[in-house]
């Protein structure tokens, strides 16, 4: 198995289609039934420092990868300001509708690999997505948290490994009631244990997915990295139509990693 | 029973003069003061008439349109029935109102559930037309699908702060607009109320259709903004669009000395230059502008000297004119041409066009029976410079003889910044083997006079 691949946290916006976002670790209330106590941070971005985002957490994938980052997506994805920059305690990542190197969209992916990872512990961060068909993010391994932009009250949570990759990966959705993804934060996040991972957004556990629900191997026993991307168009969302407005952002208030003492 | 004049798939609102009443010194509300409050009752049709709703057919209206059902319904007891009659024998429209005015500030929409004997549109729904505020409010969402299931539907609400005091709870309209449109079915609502869906979002307002829209005037020129609308992304990830009435937005004007505008979308010309109109709805700029273009005082075209007895007009305002079906059928897919009897200056009504290529006025209900008459008359202004290459033809067509007769006004008839009288015996229009059921007149330019104003159409003898 190529490990490199399969171990990546998400977080990505996608316009139309998902943002992902990652853990939340809702600090387990009362009533949930959650055995694992991540509160020792290892890892915070506050986005506090305007500019581009701290060099020493985040590297930025440049380009259209191979095939659309293996999605056939319609982005170029840049590290310029305009797709991503640092404002007012805010990540801002947008996706501009723009000729640029053949491509008819911008947009950013950040990426930790070789700056921060982690294996187990509580990922989370706090992020308004944006909205309309033809918006997602890339599909980590671990979603903490996918969105479609024609959805705005949905997001999935999922897993993909070998033999339940792609189409079937492992996944369970969570709709907001009475109110939706793209107008105000929300926090999206994981607990990640040696045999689970819980997901959830701001107080609510609504996935809890363990080695007995997937069908093949389970392969989150390494320390993963974390990206956050907003894509446009893809396999996994239609294409924006002419009702998708551009520029869209996907704004991130902060990032967050949690382990526990005695994990590892 | 009141009544509200409904001109079928026009606004059936006319916005009364609005008096302000300014005292002599101002005072701030004591801290004893209470201000009035109003229902927030979010009931318009659960299982029957919400407290106070009252039922208004519109003038016009099949009387039996509407009755209560108990068989069909979505839930409990009852629904709201309306049954469409056949094209020809009037149309489905009401509204229902309460006299003790709601507060709806509170919700984001109306919602509830429809199903239809057939599929079919619903022409226009939504809420806001009353007799409290001359329907200051009102909203339209336009050929609402609806099917044979139950489904539930929702009006979103431009801006709920505006609602504060609102008695048009409902109103819709829905008719066969000709012999192949759908009649002679029944469709139903039940559980008609306002709601806080709280997944109203992404408002995307728009004027002008969402275009920037130029118009040269002149001074004294009366112009209304058009074509206003409220688009916001629901919970489902649609889209849903609706048609609103001015009083949601805060228009202004980028030099109110040259075009000022009132909060009904009234714009005035004043002095020469430029001005740009712009809009916002709560807080968010509207798509679309309008920029008028005054090139300064206007002159009037000649007032008509034909007895009224031996006239039959077409346009003007010196003679009662016939009824006209309107003045520019915006003909796809080829014609360009814009502008209509949307003009007034200094209290003449005059046409406008602009992009002119081909326009079309017609008037068939009923058409014009000129047998007797002997001339078309007609006043053009155009402010562009003629070249000899230049020209305007003028067609008439008859219904009956299904005969087109066409003139060509040679361009040396025609001049730059002034009026121009026309007066062509309709013997000249060649083609035409009878006059006796008018029922159109075309203009042509084929674009090579773009921007023309007309004025007295009419026939005499």
């Amino acid at each position: 198995m190529k490990v490199n691949i399969k171990y990546k946290l998400f977080l990505q916006g996608v316009l139309s289609l998902l943002t992902v976002v990652f853990i939340f670790g809702c600090s387990t209330s009362e009533n949930q039934d959650v055995v694992s106590n991540f509160y020792n941070l290892t890892m915070a971005d506050e986005f506090n420092t305007d500019g581009p985002p701290d060099a020493s957490i985040w590297n930025y994938n440049i380009g259209t990868g191979t095939n659309g980052w293996g999605n056939n997506e319609l982005q170029y994805y840049t590290n310029r300001t305009e797709n991503v920059t640092v404002q007012n305690g805010i990540l801002i990542i947008t996706a501009k509708k723009e000729d640029y190197n053949g491509s008819a969209y911008t947009s950013a992916r950040l990426t930790s690999k070789n700056l921060f990872e982690q294996k187990y512990g509580r990922f989370e961060a706090r992020i308004r997505l944006p909205f309309g068909q033809g918006l997602w993010p890339a599909c980590g391994e671990i979603d903490i948290m996918e969105y479609r932009g024609e959805n705005p009250t949905i997001v999935l949570g999922s897993v993909h490994g070998p033999g339940y990759s792609g189409a079937n990966a492992v996944s369970k959705s969570y709709e907001l009631k009475n109110d939706r993804f793209d107008t105000e934060f929300h926090v999206f996040g994981i607990e990640w244990g040696p045999d689970f991972i819980n997901y959830y957004v701001d107080d609510v556990l609504y996935n809890q997915i363990t080695p007995d629900d997937v069908e093949g191997q389970w392969v989150f026993d390494h320390p993963f990295y974390i990206i956050m991307n907003l894509a446009v168009g893809g396999n996994f969302v239609a294409a924006p139509n002419n009702e998708t407005v551009f520029p869209q952002t996907m704004l991130v208030d902060y990032v967050r990693v949690y382990n526990t003492i005695s994990t590892n | 029973m009141k009544n509200i004049t409904y001109i079928y798939n026009m606004m059936p609102v006319l916005f009364g003069v609005l008096f302000s009443l300014a005292t002599s010194c101002e005072r701030e509300p004591s801290d004893d003061t209470r201000f009035a409050t109003f229902s927030a009752n979010p009931e318009v049709f659960i299982d029957n008439f919400s407290a106070g709703l009252d039922y208004g057919p519109f003038d016009g209206a099949y009387a039996d349109a509407f009755s209560i059902d108990s068989e069909n319904k979505y839930s409990g007891t009852t629904s709201m029935r309306f049954d469409v009659p056949a094209f020809g024998e009037g149309y489905v429209g009401a509204f229902f109102f309460v006299d003790a005015p709601r507060d709806l500030s509170g919700f984001d929409a109306l919602t509830f559930y429809a199903k239809s004997s057939q599929s079919a549109d619903i022409n226009e729904i939504g809420f806001g037309v009353n007799n409290y505020n001359d329907s200051k409010y009102q909203v339209s969402a336009k050929d609402l699908k609806i099917t044979t299931q139950w489904k539930k539907y929702i009006i979103p609400i431009p801006d709920p702060s505006k609602l504060f005091a609102e008695t048009g709870l409902l109103w819709l309209a829905e008719g066969a607009e000709n012999e192949t449109d759908e009649s002679g079915y029944t469709f139903w609502f039940d559980d008609i109320k306002y709601e806080k869906l709280g997944t109203i979002a992404q408002p995307q307002p728009a004027i002008m259709a969402g275009e920037n829209v130029n118009v040269s005037t002149f001074n004294g020129t009366t112009i209304n903004v058009s074509d206003l609308t409220q688009t916001f992304n629901l919970g489902s990830g649609d889209n849903m669009t609706t048609y609103i009435a001015p009083s949601y937005f805060d228009f202004m004007s980028s030099n109110p000395e040259i075009a000022s505008i009132d909060e009904f979308g009234n714009i005035s010309v004043r002095k020469a230059g430029l001005s740009k109109i712009t809009a916002i709805l709560a807080g968010v700029e509207a798509k679309g502008s309008l920029v008028l273009e005054s090139s300064g005082d206007f002159t009037a075209a000649p007032n008509p000297t034909n007895d009224a007895a031996n006239v039959i007009s077409i346009f003007s305002d010196a003679y009662t004119n016939a009824p006209v079906d309107y003045y520019n059928g915006y003909w796809a897919p080829f014609q360009t041409t814009q502008g209509q009897n949307d003009v007034t200056i200094n209290g003449n009504n005059i046409i406008s066009y602009t992009d002119l290529n081909f326009v079309g006025i017609q008037f068939s209900e009923p058409t014009i029976n000129a047998s007797a008459m002997t001339n078309l008359r007609l006043d053009v202004y155009t402010s562009e410079t003629l070249d000899t290459s230049d020209y305007l033809k003028i067609q008439i067509v008859d219904l009956n003889s299904e005969t087109t007769g066409e003139y060509t006004v040679p361009v040396s008839d025609l001049a730059s910044n002034t009026w121009t009288s026309l007066d062509i015996p309709l013997a000249n229009f060649a083609g035409l083997s009878s006059t006796s059921s008018l029922y159109q007149i075309i203009f042509v330019t084929d674009a090579t006079i773009t921007s023309m104003l007309v004025d007295n159409i009419y026939l005499y003898q």
